[in-house]
């Protein structure tokens, strides 16, 4: 990695870390482990279910509030601020600081999510006692919630390199929720006719399919993910984020900073 | 080779929502800064001071013109190592220390190795900083926080360093030590290019200047080149308390201070202001010329409408 974008990518993540946003863990800590030892008193052998299911949608959903409201305010804020000034004009390109705000604000979330990963697997040998091997697949689930990450920081990055914060957050969380049923759209479009089925399947496939990176379920319930699920998540959360980096990029690159 | 030549900038901006409308900060601007000069950049508040210098930045695009600096084009990467800039009412990472924030400005700027964290330190120490070096900046006063900006801009000994409104918030003392520090940049050989609106700063420490107004260039020169073009004056005191009404029509105004009277007149009518002491037997107590500041310099400059665009070399 270029070592400017390094630079500012470490920057981004010690701003969090110094501005107490992985305080959260402790609010996600509290609300797992009062969890667990509810369900660990009301048990009728779907503790396990209970838990990776609240575990992991309590990652994503964590994740993704703090994505969104980092993210809206990584340039805005520097814009106001000023601090942006002393930046650009040192040798550092505009790309440079796009793709390091990003890395920044992605290696905070993957931190984040590995410390409440952690918790997760705490709290389901509090209340199983053991782990089995299809528990493996929890793994795969928060991978494809790191990628589901990916894409809302560069989603909050696209549109804080040109709307007010606010906007950004409206935006950005619209966009979460619609693509969380992606899925319900592209059926929706297949049984619509005429210029209604282009528009919606045409929305299907601009907004980002999250359901697709959703095996929260199918993993609590022990069920395999597929390698071939696998390879093409990853493939379309990195085109998908790449995509709506280099509109940040492209964006950002013209704009006036008065 | 000029340290900083510029050809024509010109900055349009569209204003409006819906009928978006062409309003210009900046009308065709030429100048060019010599290496090693002082060069102060005068103008009121919104005279187009920032704009320049954010588009030598590179922080908003000129609409028009061409810049160079160090004979390098705005756009060519290796610029930016060459140059150092303090914005106006600078504010910095709030969450990082003095320190650290220089090391990580040193890294950007391609300063590396071993002695980065000593040339901060260093840094610090030059600014007055040093025993502060391990606060976060978010406890730093106005003052300190310029001091921080000075010293993030002269970190990576750049050639040429921009300064906008440096002295801002600074206490006299701190000023004082402002103009000392620009004073050692240009004996170490480096260009300063300032803007300001305390032209007392500027008289004090400027080998040129230029005053600039409503986006328009309206003078470029050595200040006490400027300054010998205005009209002369002279400073008439006279014994007692009288007005003779025939001092009144030269134009200047009397004051009555104790036992004497003064007036400025125009050099002009020094001789016929002699002559109506003299009718008058009024005793004359001095006569002195009045030395013309920059200050009302740059009022004239300021007040006076000019409809030309600013082409001047």
């Amino acid at each position: 990695m270029n070592a400017r974008v390094g630079y500012i990518a470490f920057n981004t993540f010690r701003e969090a870390v110094r501005d107490r946003v992985l305080y959260n863990l402790i609010a996600f800590a509290l609300l797992l482990s009062g969890s667990a030892i509810l369900v660990g008193q009301i048990s009728m052998d779907v503790e396990r279910l209970v838990v990776v299911n609240m575990g992991l949608t309590a990652v994503s959903l964590f994740g993704i509030v703090i994505a969104i409201f980092i993210g809206i305010q990584l340039v805005s804020k520097e814009i106001e601020k000023r601090t942006l000034y002393t930046v650009l004009s040192r040798p550092v390109r505009r790309w440079e600081f796009i793709v390091g705000k990003f890395f920044g604000l992605a290696g905070t979330l993957v931190v984040n999510a590995f410390f409440m990963a952690i918790g997760v697997f705490g709290a389901l040998l509090y209340v199983a006692h053991k782990f089995q091997t299809p528990d493996g697949w929890i793994l795969v689930a928060l991978y494809f919630i790191i990628l589901q990450f990916l894409i809302i920081c560069a989603v909050a990055l696209f549109f804080s390199s040109f709307s007010s914060p606010l906007l950004s957050a409206v935006f950005a969380f619209s966009l979460f929720v619609i693509g969380s049923f992606a899925e319900d759209l592209r059926g929706f479009a297949a049984i619509t006719k005429g210029a209604t089925r282009w528009l919606a399947t045409a929305f299907a496939y601009l907004l980002p399919n999250f359901s697709a990176l959703n095996v929260i379920s199918s993993v609590a319930h022990q069920q395999p993910v597929s390698g071939q699920l696998i390879l093409n998540n990853t493939a379309y959360a990195l085109l998908y984020a790449t995509t709506a980096l280099c509109g940040a990029v492209l964006i950002f690159e013209r704009r006036n900073l008065k | 080779m000029p340290a900083i030549d510029i050809q024509g900038l010109e900055k349009t901006y569209s204003v409006g929502f819906w009928r978006k409308r062409p309003k210009r900060a900046l009308h065709p601007l030429h100048l060019t800064v010599e290496e090693g000069e002082i060069f102060g950049f005068l103008g009121p508040n919104g005279a187009g001071k920032t704009t320049t210098l954010k588009m030598l930045m590179g922080l908003v695009y000129p609409t028009g013109g061409s810049a160079r600096i160090l004979g390098m084009d705005l756009n060519d990467p290796r610029v930016k190592a060459q140059i150092g800039f303090l914005p106006e009412q600078p504010y910095f990472y709030d969450y990082l220390t003095a320190h650290e924030l220089l090391v990580y400005y040193g890294h950007l700027s391609g300063v590396s190795g071993k002695d980065l964290s000593q040339r901060a330190e260093a840094m610090l120490e030059r600014v007055g900083l040093r025993d502060v070096g391990g606060l976060q900046l978010r406890k730093f006063s106005k003052g300190m926080l310029q001091r921080v900006g000075i010293a993030q801009a002269i970190l990576h000994e750049p050639k040429v360093v921009f300064f906008d409104e440096p002295m801002s918030g600074l206490d006299p003392m701190g000023r004082r030590e402002v103009r000392d520090l620009m004073e050692q940049l240009k004996t170490e050989g480096k260009t300063v290019f300032f803007s300001t609106h305390i032209l007392s700063d500027a008289e004090a420490l400027c080998d040129r200047v230029a005053v600039i107004h409503l986006g328009e260039l309206r003078a470029v020169g050595a200040v006490a080149d400027l300054t010998s073009g205005v009209r002369g004056r002279v400073e008439l005191v006279w014994q007692g308390t009288t007005i003779p009404a025939a001092m009144k029509a030269l134009g200047g105004e009397c004051h009555v201070t104790g036992d004497t009277v003064r007036v400025v007149l125009p050099e002009e009518s020094q001789d016929g202001a002699l002559d109506v002491l003299r009718r008058e037997r009024l005793r004359l107590v001095s006569l002195v010329p009045v030395h013309t500041t920059l200050e009302e310099y740059f009022v004239e400059k300021v007040r006076k409408p000019e409809k030309t665009a600013g082409a001047i070399a």
